[in-house]
């Protein structure tokens, strides 16, 4: 038996390529879309390794470095994160009521309910696939700057995404006690208030305060298009190149972050004890 | 004669106190206070709903959905768009490439199965040192908001989509990182153990040990991730890094409701495909 054969005791490895093997086309292609992607974009690779780009960068970097620690400004660093984390605790808060309002019709089973369950799956669709920031410049049209359109950005996307959730968690509750109560003769709406919604009532909790967790992230994001808060700070001194102060902003935001993950973990820790 | 039976009908609508909530003062407790906590944050946010129905406010908002609803769709805009769209899918895929290439090494340098040291126990101070601080690398990179990054970029190179491809490059290089690692040290370590234990280098063990073990999931993480770079690189065309966002941005500061309507339908056409080939691309691959 000669070495290298397919009966040897030896085999060769497999071929990097095999025309039959479906996962090799695959690799191929996305070659060719990696490739296209960086011929297409024609990234001015030079201008980027000059002197002069890392010079700035550099400098950037090393007056990010430095925080500015006057007391009013760190005062107002402060009002502005109170002010990101209420924006964020109020979206989330009305993105539940109204998830959990579109959730209902869209988890409905039964065919006499299909027009009412497309019609809410789709607007929760519209509501999810938006980014917040897109409705937060849509919103600055109809109420002006502030932190309102930064609440109201948030509220309709993540109700959007919780309404996904909750749907698919009503559809997966058990229906035993709803049941129950239906053969009694009790109204649908008393039925999920009393046998479903204390049931799934956990997870959707949790559902939440993992949301909460994305819109502080979020929220402090949605200043710097004018929707008020520690992002607005941020766009304002990062557009007068005050790096100093922007790095203030730039610490509170991951402080805050941290704090709202961190709290956000105990609370769900302690539901689920 | 003792009556243990709870007496309903003692009279009419009221119930025996036997039969009241035994928690309606901790439920009222707590209602208060998410009523105490509730009213700094209406008042912190400006939150006046009413400000909505103002005619002044209204009208222009109304005008603006009305505009919807032809959505302009001429053929001179449409093959812009798909230019756009493309620009949004290349500044995505380079962003997510340089990611790879600043998070293998990250993870390989932070995962503790690779080390020599850690083999018999405790890991030695230097090799724990050098593997904590990749990993405080990972964190910091990973948790500055990519459209921070975005902006200083803009600021560095200019407006257009090499900012946003740096952008996505840090952040979501952090974000694999992370994620490589942990998918490398939940695996089976016995491989990897053995291989280094007889005598294997690293780059050894991790080729032929920990790799083939994890190929499927890393990979899957991966085509995930690019999904989700779209999304993002739609978004960072508000600050000025090109793509859709750049151009939904002109369009919304130019009130164009027709132009914002056809971009917004093909940015859900979009997520909706690149939902559906990630989909694909991770049946076919893993």
């Amino acid at each position: 038996m000669k070495h290298g054969t397919r009966d040897s005791a030896y085999p060769l490895p497999p071929k990097l390529f095999d025309a039959r093997c479906r996962s090799c086309w695959l690799m191929a292609a996305i070659m060719v879309l990696v490739v296209a992607s960086f011929a297409s974009l024609d990234l001015p690779w030079a201008q980027l390794a000059e002197r002069s780009a890392l010079a700035k960068m550099g400098r950037f970097m090393a007056e990010l470095l430095q925080p500015a620690w006057g007391t009013d400004f760190v005062l107002q660093v402060a009002s502005a994160a109170l002010e990101t984390l209420a924006m964020s605790a109020l979206g989330t808060l009305l993105a539940v009521l109204l998830g959990l309002t579109l959730a209902l019709p869209a988890s409905q089973r039964g065919k006499h309910r299909l027009f009412w369950r497309t019609c809410a799956g789709l607007l929760l669709n519209g509501l999810r696939s938006t980014p917040e920031l897109v409705w937060g410049a849509m919103l600055l049209i109809a109420v002006g700057l502030g932190p309102f359109a930064g609440t109201l950005a948030l509220a309709l996307h993540t109700s959007g995404v919780l309404g996904r959730l909750f749907a698919q968690a009503l559809e997966n509750a058990p229906p035993e006690s709803a049941f129950v109560l239906r053969l009694r003769g009790v109204g649908a709406l008393r039925v999920f208030a009393y046998a479903t919604l204390p049931q799934i009532l956990p997870q959707l909790i949790s559902y939440s305060l993992y949301r909460w967790e994305n819109n502080i992230r979020a929220a402090a994001v949605l200043g710097i298009v004018g929707a008020g808060g520690l992002g607005q700070l941020l766009a304002f001194h990062m557009g007068l190149f005050q790096m100093r102060e922007t790095s203030t902003v730039l610490l509170a935001m991951l402080l805050l972050v941290a704090g709202v993950d961190a709290l956000s973990y105990l609370l769900r820790l302690r539901l689920s004890r | 004669m003792a009556n243990n039976a709870p007496n309903l009908t003692s009279a009419p609508g009221r119930l025996n106190p036997s039969l009241r909530d035994p928690v309606a003062l901790h439920r009222i407790f707590w209602v208060l206070t998410a009523v105490m906590l509730l009213w700094p944050a209406l008042v912190l946010t400006e939150f006046k709903p009413w400000l909505l129905l103002e005619p002044g406010a209204l009208t222009p908002a109304m005008r603006f959905v009305a505009d919807f609803f032809p959505p302009r769709m001429d053929a001179e805009f449409a093959a812009f768009l798909l230019r756009e769209t493309w620009r949004t899918v290349a500044i995505a895929t380079a962003g997510l490439s340089l990611a790879l290439l600043l998070a293998v090494p990250l993870a390989l340098l932070s995962v503790r199965v690779l080390s020599v040291s850690g083999l018999s126990g405790r890991m030695a101070r230097w090799p724990a040192r050098a593997r904590q601080s990749a990993r405080w690398l990972l964190l910091i990179l990973r948790s500055v908001p990519e459209l921070v990054w975005a902006l200083v970029f803009v600021r560095v190179v200019g407006l257009g989509p090499a900012a946003g491809v740096l952008a996505i490059a840090l952040t979501y290089g952090g974000m694999l990182g992370k994620v490589y690692a942990d998918i490398l040290e939940s695996g089976d370590p016995h491989v990897s153990t053995c291989l280094l234990r007889n005598g294997c280098g690293r780059m050894q063990t991790f080729f032929y040990g920990l790799l083939p073990q994890e190929a499927a999931e890393l990979t899957s993480y991966t085509v995930y991730r690019w999904e989700c770079a779209i999304r993002s690189s739609a978004v960072l065309g508000f600050v000025g890094a090109g793509g859709l966002g750049q151009q939904l941005d002109t369009s919304l500061k130019m009130f164009n409701g027709a132009e914002v309507a056809s971009i917004l339908l093909v940015f859900m056409a979009l997520v909706w495909m690149a939902d559906r080939m990630s989909a694909a691309l991770r049946r076919g691959l893993a």
